[in-house]
């Protein structure tokens, strides 16, 4: 089972690279652009073939090792 | 004194840590990340470097190594252990230290001297210094401190903040400030302050012929205190 994970910056985090490419996004023309938060997508391909359990196993990896909570917030997406 | 510095692949000073314990009198042996068991240590270092190439998150891995475990259950039972650069990346993420280490503000890599003002003495490591500020060399691309307000405020509460970036007089500005640390923040203690994370290298000062000598002030201090 596949299951796909997001890693996002929290609100008050600074995140420098999503504003230099917002910069640059600018630059290009892209002036309508409110703002560019930079993450992280992971695709984990895992043996477990239970919906529930592979979720939780796959959140237990965000929170050990994946997401580093003091800055940064996961969403486990719904495996198809 | 016995120390140990844990060398990761993608370690880069761990050599030079070793060639400064020695110089000041520590034995110091080199431990593999791999391994299970630390020798008998009164100081453990993790080097600076790019452990693990820096994937992830700059310390991520290394902070799941085998040899870690062992690392923390010594700072734990009140081991001093102390991150140099990518070690204080390590410190923060198995959470022995609070807080994190993001990308420079200006993105760029940092590589020059830095002045140091020294916030606590009442710790072994900067017990009895004569200083109030070291000149120290910093290279990093993720030094930049942030914690949580609460964290921040527990931190200040218990005098956690071991030196902060400043000028040669000690004064702490934003001006000062090379890469955008909460506070002007450049190294943290653990509660107890037997765990010190810091991003300046000690280690690269300990030749007059090469550098400056205040990386010996510090070595040689905390060997004493150690004793």
């Amino acid at each position: 089972m596949k299951i796909s994970v997001i890693i996002t910056l929290k609100k008050d985090v600074l995140d420098p690279q999503g504003k230099v490419i917002h910069q640059t996004l600018d630059g290009m023309g892209f002036d309508d652009v409110n703002e560019v938060r930079q993450g992280k997508y992971f695709e984990i391909d895992t043996k477990e073939n239970d919906n529930d359990k592979a979720k939780a196993k796959v959140e237990e990896m965000c929170k050990k090792l994946l997401a580093n909570l003091v800055i940064e917030n996961y969403k486990i997406i719904d495996p198809k | 004194m016995k120390s140990s510095v844990i060398t990761f692949p993608g370690s880069n000073c761990d050599r030079d840590m070793d060639v400064a314990l020695k110089k000041f009198g520590f034995k110091n042996k080199m431990v593999w990340h791999a391994d299970a068991e630390l020798p008998k240590s009164d100081l453990v270092v993790l080097p600076g470097g790019f452990s693990y190439g820096d994937y992830l998150r700059c310390g991520s891995m290394a902070s799941k190594s085998k040899i870690m475990q062992s690392v923390i259950n010594f700072a734990n039972s009140g081991g001093m252990v102390m991150g140099i650069c990518n070690g204080f990346q390590i410190l923060v993420e198995t959470g022995l230290v609070p807080g994190v280490l993001l990308r420079n503000k200006y993105l760029e890599f940092i590589c020059k001297n830095v002045f140091v003002k020294i916030n606590d003495k009442k710790n072994k490591y900067f017990k009895n210094v004569d200083n109030e500020v070291f000149e120290f060399h910093i290279a990093h691309n993720e030094g930049n401190y942030f914690c949580t307000n609460d964290q921040l405020k527990e931190i200040e509460d218990n005098n956690q903040i071991a030196i902060n970036y400043c000028d040669e007089n000690g004064k702490i500005e934003d001006q000062f400030n090379p890469n955008g640390s909460l506070k002007n923040i450049a190294g943290i203690f653990n509660k107890e302050k037997n765990v010190l994370g810091m991003m300046p290298h000690p280690e690269r000062m300990i030749d007059t012929s090469l550098s400056g000598e205040d990386g010996s002030l510090f070595f040689k201090n905390l060997i004493n205190n150690l004793k």
